[in-house]
């Protein structure tokens, strides 16, 4: 275990509770249940995009770190439920990353609006893709 | 039979031409869609989010008026047949979780407060699950022109498989589509990326990262020796057909593939006008006319 690892052991403090707790009435999962076994990561098709696994954001929220509402990751998850049928402990990964977003999305936050596409893009996209898109990344 | 049909935004504009044949298909089969008046938005993805009630009203209202539909006997059943993945997912986890929870169900019918009360008897099923329920004999017998020699690669993308127990077929080993193009005539390309991610919507503002994963998509399609790939869903079409342009300007080995809606070409083999073929990108009438079909 590597210096970096085994300060996580040392910093679960009743904020991270407050944090961990949040995730979980979020997403309605139980994330204790996961032990690390990778599943989510594995069958995950956007991992090259991300800066934590899947598998890690899960532990990280088991351990309530504030880094998953930085990380990239729950705003590469696209929800396509791969991880979803895969995970032998029955966790539905992507209501935690969904959970992780809205927290985001609800200090007003925007990833990403309309108007950074040009006419063109905006005319050749279909309704379907636009308002999925906002519907995940806007608040 | 008379089925109450929601078409969903997209239908209606980029994907006419699913739109289109849909309504083709369905009356080779003697299924009478009928579209409820003012639907609205399906809510284009669930809220994932326990206490997200705000975004079950778009698809609660629409199920609705499918109750109001059967209720002035319009419509045979209390079924409503949906064709888009993204509403077909969403009008189903919505009709689902409003139901199991009457706490949530009472905010939706407090809200709206000048609808009539939801019951929570619709069904929302798949236009492939209504077709496989008609019977695989069925189909055939009303086939015409069997699509003889085209290599079909079926491609279910994400949601109508998943999660699981939303899903119209195992999620791992689909086989409603290949059943369907079996019954068709054509010869069907098994593939195991079937029901990999196209991308989705990330296609608007991750341009480069939907379009490497539908290039996988269609690599496979072109080294399997497809004709022709087959969705059910106008993002996957998206992702996977008028994105080709910009997919070959990076992946200069990639020759091409035509992409269809699966009930443009029911709609080809059952003999009925309004395929929709002018619509799609890349045009699929090259190959079918090579094939002997058009």
């Amino acid at each position: 275990m590597s210096n970096g690892t085994s300060e996580l052991y040392f910093t679960f403090r009743p904020e991270n509770a407050a944090l961990k707790a949040k995730i979980e009435e979020l997403s309605g999962e139980n994330i204790d249940l996961c032990f690390q076994c990778g599943a989510c990561s594995s069958s995950c098709p956007l991992t090259s995009e991300m800066d934590l696994l899947p598998s890690t954001v899960i532990r990280y929220a088991q351990l309530g770190m504030e880094e998953v509402l930085g990380s990239k990751t729950p705003w590469i998850c696209i929800t396509c439920f791969n991880c979803e049928i895969r995970c032998p402990r029955g966790i539905d990964i992507a209501n935690v990353m969904e959970a992780i977003r809205e927290m985001v999305l609800r200090t007003k936050y925007d990833k990403f609006t309309l108007d950074e596409l040009t006419p063109e893009e905006l005319r050749e996209l279909p309704q379907i893709a636009l308002i999925s898109n906002q519907r995940k990344l806007t608040a | 039979m008379r089925l109450a049909y929601y078409p969903g935004c997209t239908m209606k504009t980029d994907a006419k031409n699913f739109d289109e044949s849909t309504y083709s298909a369905a009356e080779a089969l003697g299924i009478e869609l009928l579209e409820p008046t003012r639907w609205n938005c399906c809510g284009t993805v669930h809220a994932l989010a326990k206490d997200n009630v705000m975004n079950y009203l778009a698809p609660i209202r629409n199920l609705i008026r499918v109750e109001q539909m059967n209720e002035a006997e319009l419509v045979d059943d209390k079924r409503v047949v949906t064709q888009c993945a993204m509403c077909y997912n969403t009008l189903k986890r919505a009709n689902a979780d409003a139901k199991a929870d009457p706490d949530k169900m009472g905010k939706i019918r407090d809200f709206m407060e000048k609808e009539p009360n939801y019951q929570g008897s619709v069904n929302v099923v798949h236009m492939l699950e209504l077709i496989k329920g008609l019977g695989w004999d069925e189909v055939k017998s009303k086939v015409v022109k069997p699509l003889d020699g085209l290599k079909v690669f079926p491609y279910y993308g994400c949601l109508l498989l998943r999660p699981r127990e939303y899903g119209i077929d195992d999620p791992d080993h689909p086989t409603v589509m290949e059943d369907l193009f079996e019954a068709l005539g054509a010869e069907v390309v098994d593939n195991p990326y079937k029901a990999k991610c196209c991308g989705a919507y990330h296609a608007v503002h991750l341009k480069e990262v939907a379009a490497d994963l539908s290039y996988r998509i269609l690599r496979q399609a072109q080294e399997a020796g497809a004709d022709i790939i087959v969705t059910a869903c106008p993002l996957c079409q998206f992702n996977l057909g008028d994105r080709q342009n910009e997919i070959k300007k990076h992946q200069r080995e990639f020759e091409g593939i035509p992409v269809v809606y699966y009930t443009q070409l029911m709609a080809l083999a059952f003999g009925k006008e309004g395929t929709g073929f002018e619509q799609n990108i890349p045009d699929p009438v090259p190959v079918l006319e090579e094939k002997g079909l058009l």
